[in-house]
């Protein structure tokens, strides 16, 4: 039962992880913008698409971490041995 | 878990024994596995179908005052062509077919995760995966084809002492972008589905709605930054070394 709890536990405080430093990039990426187009409101255009790709492209390390939970909970590799583990024991 | 209630459903009965007759035997877990990949493929190929008829209905009759669906389709080329020049130069036209069509296939598939009922291609691995072996194999064979051997010059770095270290981590490097594309539009679109899918377990009454226009955003942006990713690696492999 140990595996399961802590396949859980993992997944859950991994993605909590991996969004604390997305969330802190993301927010300075849109700093940065919101300055450039207060310095400069007619460049607005441009400065706008550089943040959207800057932060797809800082989004995208927070969905690694999504998907490394997501196959710890849904396509786990190592289940069908803590399974046998576990009749193993139970017997 | 397959996903429930498609439209194109009723194909899984058809293809799916034509296709993989072992695990039509086996049953359980490969006989769902194979009704994904025949998911896939069906809606692919609807892809496939919606984009090669909008462009023959849109090259018709071409006039010189255009109609509605001919100004929209010289919109979105116009478009891809501008952002070509800006990013690669004019030696970058002759990469337009592509770009225009990963482009164009990745955001239609995309939309089709806002649609009840439609499952998108890009939110499984392989599609994926395919897009993304497609632009490294793109990168290094037109490095090659521009620059013969000179080519591996791009892999040593500034700094010739430096230079067998270099090389093992731009080849890390290089690899690692078939995965960050992979995984970047696999994140966004099938996470997206997961996500909606527990929102209408927990509160199914106007939360969706609300994700979903989030997930319209989500998918114009993802098919841009793919396309724009795309254009910025071949033009790194076009370019002169350092």
């Amino acid at each position: 039962m140990e595996f399961f709890s802590m396949c859980v536990i993992a997944a859950g405080i991994g993605m909590g992880l991996g969004a604390i430093g997305t969330g802190i990039g993301q927010g300075f990426a849109v700093k940065g913008a919101v300055e450039g187009i207060s310095r400069n409101p007619s460049a607005s255009g441009k400065i706008l698409t550089s943040m959207m790709i800057g932060l797809a492209m800082i989004e995208s390390l927070a969905i690694y971490a999504l998907v490394v939970a997501l196959i710890i909970l849904f396509a786990n590799p190592f289940k069908e041995f803590a399974l046998k583990a576990m009749e193993h024991a139970v017997k | 878990m397959v996903h429930p209630l498609l439209f194109l459903q009723f194909l899984r009965g058809i293809l799916t024994p034509l296709l993989f007759p072992v695990a039509m035997k086996a049953g359980g877990e490969a006989l769902e596995n194979a009704h994904k990949s025949v998911d896939n493929l069906v809606y692919t190929w609807l892809v496939m179908a919606i984009l090669i008829l909008v462009s023959f209905f849109a090259t018709r009759g071409i006039k010189n005052m255009p109609g509605r669906l001919q100004n929209f389709m010289e919109v979105v080329v116009g478009g891809i062509d501008n952002m070509i020049t800006d990013t690669m130069g004019e030696h970058g036209k002759q990469f337009y077919p592509l770009i225009a069509t990963l482009a164009l296939f990745i955001l239609v598939s995309n939309l089709f995760s806002l649609i009840p009922g439609f499952f998108p291609p890009t939110a499984s691995v392989n599609t994926n995966a395919a897009c993304a072996v497609i632009v490294f194999l793109t990168t290094h064979v037109v490095g090659f084809k521009v620059h013969g051997f000179k080519y591996i010059k791009h892999f040593l770095g500034p700094i010739i002492w430096l230079a067998p270290m270099m090389f093992f981590i731009e080849i890390i490097g290089h690899f690692s972008r078939i995965i960050s594309l992979t995984l970047r539009l696999f994140g966004n679109i099938g996470g997206h589905e997961i996500m909606i899918m527990v929102f209408f377990a927990l509160v199914p009454f106007f939360v969706p709605l609300i994700m979903t226009v989030l997930g319209l955003l989500v998918c114009f942006i993802q098919a841009f930054v793919f396309m724009l990713l795309t254009m910025i690696y071949i033009q790194g492999s076009l370019e002169e070394a350092h």
